[in-house]
């Protein structure tokens, strides 16, 4: 059969791959083939995204409309947002979870492999669906990737396609959820007791929780607006008797803890590359599993602090602003517990590393205004302008996407069996770390001098600072050709092997894989050393 | 590809522009200056937020400073830990790992220490709250419909009297001429007295008296926008079906800008506010001139042609 042929290759690789196209790629129920095309598919996504972010900061060039109409504009800012979130970050942090989870846990697979398969594919249909969307007539959503009624039932019959799609991501949001949850509690190698566990696995553990819990409110809420849109219900129209806030409280009440779903696994991941580079255990390793655990329920109850400006009762909005503030605290102990675990380390730089500290960095500066943000009376001066989008930015794109690159080429030799040109991966690092900033540190200033957001032009005192965020933007597009290109090379060009260790400080199971990892792991469930797992002094 | 040319088009004038951006460092003290002067309208290079012109919005001011200030010393203090670190703990100067991995006494350290970092920012945040939510005692009250892509304001109670002025706010004809796709019109040449006014203008403003307690009663009648003038402290969604309130006094006579906060569709970046505040006496003359002569402020001005639909 499809394996017979394999058999004749050389001893090392038992890899049993299916043969053709179609049967590797499409039949597929490998996790770690489902695992780069989740990563394949998100990196597509950025790109897609991307564009649309260039278009955006091509017209806030300068001030005065010079390249595309409002109606445009804001078809762009929607649909950047919806493919960033739902298409690239939150699917590469499937594929991470789909290559490593088993990998970590010493599991031969995920639980649950055909739903795997059908998670995955259905996902090019719905973003197919919703890019379609742009060239119907009427054009596409323009109302924010937020779906504020009443303005988002004002355009055509684009916003049927958007729920749509919506709900095909989350059907396959939850399905992965599902399987990361059966694989963790079930599929552990003896001895791989849960707090044992890589903090990587932990984190989407309790990501993977946190999808199921929210993203049925999401589809709840997008089906009461296509009911409000077609079928004569007034859930969100004022007129018939219905409240257009109760679509915010129900948004957000998914919306926030959507917003920790992007952020927790590459809290994970960077709990796993900076032990491994500063070669000494992760500080605190059981107040780092609490403290996801914590930030995860904090994220429930939490949610109308996206809404301070819509006239909530004062206690409403002093109770959402002292549980905001909560946030704080445990979200402190991990950026303390990443800095101790570096303290007396023996630190090396390589990219993986670079880009873990620069998301330690990067992301509490977004921790900061976020801080910010939660005093509600500043919050009625911030709120919806450019110093949201400068806080969102740096916990989104030096939060949760320099956490998927630092991952990328941690394990991108394992993956591959090739080792990744370190130079290029540190001029790709270099240049993203420094436009990324140019980017967006400027967007504070013009929140803080009053521009709003999502308007697609402005009074000229905010030109300067605009014209610099573009240049910044431009740069740190092109500069993202450059990881393209790095992956590229690692994969079909690199005469540089990976040893199985990969690095000098790595600990964990996946280390004890050969690289490129064959592609089935772990048949046989693998003795555990205590001394092998994790980074933390896991006996206490 | 005419996209192409545009693209080419804009880069040129962009040039011009970027001349400008060279020139940025004595513009950036001039801003600097600027925004801790008790300036109320953006100026170019502004770093901070403005203190605005009412008790309120210096209160906000004042507690945002505080918060940006523990903040940065928090940063300080974990950056610079990390900078240690990253200099003294190299391998590559023969740094040998240490093999500890918790301290219950640090970690109890700094879970507590922002704890109470904590409640020192939040105490003096409850206390502005419950006075912005406090429009007792309003002397005036003016209701703002939001609708798209314009403002209406109602003068419903000064002192006890009913002034029954009602009129609609919205974007000059300049900088509307001007912000058309391709209109060839300089943005900079938008001003009034000096000061660039594109899409910061409104045909008419919103008079108000100052040191007058004026309660604003906010909705709106198609999607949701948000009444945002910068120098009164605060923003407000203007909602369908819902009225939600606010209040301001404001201090020093002028010209407060500002803008709809809320996407509400094509024409959200062009529905801007202005409110002219005038010393009580003058505010009177204006509000009588305005009675006797209903068909003058009956006189709404529609928001003059915009884009062409798309398609």
């Amino acid at each position: 059969m499809a394996h017979a042929a394999v058999h004749d290759e050389h001893h090392d690789t038992h890899d049993h791959k299916p043969q053709g196209f179609l049967n590797r790629w499409l039949f597929t129920t490998n996790h770690k083939d489902i695992g780069t095309l989740y990563l394949v598919f998100a990196l597509i996504m950025f790109f897609t995204g991307g564009s649309m972010a260039m278009i955006i900061r091509a017209e806030l060039f300068e001030p005065g409309m010079q390249l595309v109409q409002p109606e445009f504009f804001n078809q762009m800012t929607t649909i950047h947002a919806l493919i960033m979130i739902f298409g690239a970050v939150m699917p590469a942090f499937v594929g991470l979870g789909n290559w490593m989870i088993p990998l970590q846990i010493g599991a031969p697979d995920m639980a649950l492999p055909r739903m795997n398969n059908w998670s995955f594919w259905i996902l090019p249909f719905a973003f197919v669906l919703l890019l379609s969307t742009l060239f119907m007539t009427g054009a596409g959503p323009q109302g924010g990737w937020t779906l504020y009624p009443p303005l988002s039932l004002q355009g055509g019959n684009s916003i049927a396609f958007v729920i749509f799609a919506i709900h095909m991501m989350g059907i396959s949001s939850i399905m992965g959820a599902i399987n990361i949850i059966a694989t963790i509690l079930n599929m552990r190698a003896p001895g791989m007791d849960l707090l044992k566990m890589p903090v990587f696995s932990w984190s989407w553990l309790i990501t993977a929780f946190l999808l199921i819990a929210v993203m049925p409110v999401l589809a709840g809420a997008v089906t009461m607006l296509l009911t409000d849109k077609y079928f004569g219900t007034s859930f969100f129209d004022a007129a018939g008797g219905g409240d257009p806030v109760m679509f915010q409280h129900i948004f957000w009440f998914f919306g926030h803890p959507e917003v920790y779903i992007m952020i927790l696994p590459a809290f994970g991941i960077v709990s796993e590359i900076i032990p491994t580079f500063s070669r000494k255990p992760l500080f605190g390793y059981t107040a780092m599993v609490y403290a996801l655990a914590c930030i995860a329920f904090l994220s429930f109850i939490v949610w109308a602090h996206h809404m301070f400006a819509v006239g909530m009762p004062l206690g409403g909005e002093l109770y959402f602003m002292y549980a905001t503030m909560l946030i704080a605290i445990p979200t402190g102990v991990k950026v303390f517990n990443w800095v101790t675990t570096m303290w007396e380390g023996s630190l090396t730089f390589e990219t993986p590393m670079l880009f873990a500290i620069a998301f330690v960095i990067l992301f509490t500066i977004g921790g900061f205004s976020g801080l910010m943000l939660a005093i509600v009376p500043a919050d009625f001066q911030y709120h919806d302008t450019y110093f949201v989008v400068a806080h969102f930015h740096y916990v989104l794109v030096t939060g949760a996407i320099f956490g998927i690159m630092a991952a990328v080429y941690y394990w991108l030799p394992k993956w591959s069996g090739n080792m990744y040109s370190e130079r290029w991966g540190k001029i790709h690092f270099w240049m993203s770390v420094i436009s990324v900033n140019v980017l967006f540190f400027p967007q504070h200033f013009l929140g803080l001098a009053g521009m709003p957001r999502r308007i697609p032009d402005y009074n000229v005192a905010f030109a300067d600072f605009n014209m610099i965020s573009s240049i910044g933007g431009f740069w740190f597009g092109a500069s993202q050709l450059l990881f393209v290109g790095v992956i590229v090379h690692a994969v079909y060009f690199s005469k540089n092997r990976a040893t199985t260790q990969v690095w000098e400080g790595a600990k964990g199971l996946e280390w004890t894989v050969p690289s490129p990892a064959p592609h089935h792991t772990f048949t046989v469930p693998p003795v555990i050393d205590d001394s092998m797992l994790a980074h933390g002094d896991v006996t206490h | 590809m005419i996209h192409v040319f545009k693209v080419m088009a804009m880069m040129s004038v962009g040039i011009s522009r970027m001349r400008r951006v060279l020139r940025a460092p004595a513009q950036i003290v001039l801003g600097l200056l600027a925004s801790t002067a008790a300036s109320a309208n953006p100026v170019p290079w502004q770093l901070n937020m403005a203190k605005g012109v009412t008790e309120t919005s210096r209160d906000v001011y004042d507690i945002h400073m505080v918060v940006l200030w523990i903040c940065v010393a928090i940063g300080i203090v974990v950056f610079g830990a990390m900078f240690v670190a990253m200099f003294r703990f190299r391998k590559s100067k023969g740094a040998v790992p240490a093999t500890w991995s918790h301290s219950t006494k640090l970690e109890v350290v700094w879970t507590v220490i922002p704890i109470l970092i904590l409640i020192a920012s939040a105490w003096p945040a409850t206390t502005l709250l419950i006075k912005m939510a406090d429009t007792s005692g309003s002397e005036m009250t003016i209701k703002v419909t939001g609708y798209q892509w314009k403002w209406r304001y109602e003068y419903v109670d000064y002192f006890g009297e009913q002034p029954n002025i009602n009129f609609i706010s919205s974007l000059e004809s300049q900088s509307n001429r001007t912000r058309q796709l391709g209109s060839g019109m300089d943005p900079h040449s938008v001003n009034v007295d000096g000061y660039p006014t594109y899409l910061l203008d409104v045909d008419k403003p919103l008079v108000l008296p100052v040191g007058v307690k004026v309660r604003f009663v906010v909705t709106a009648d198609d999607v949701i926008h948000s009444w945002w003038v910068p120098a009164l402290g605060w923003k407000q969604d203007a909602i369908p079906g819902i009225i939600n309130s606010a209040w301001a006094r404001i201090d020093e006579p002028g010209v407060y800008r500002g803008q709809c906060a809320e996407l509400c569709g094509r024409g959200h970046g062009f529905m801007p506010i202005v409110i002219k505040a005038l010393p009580k006496a003058e505010f009177e003359q204006w509000m009588a001139a305005q009675t006797s002569a209903p068909a003058a402020a009956a006189t709404a001005t529609t928001l003059a042609p915009t884009t062409a639909p798309k398609g």
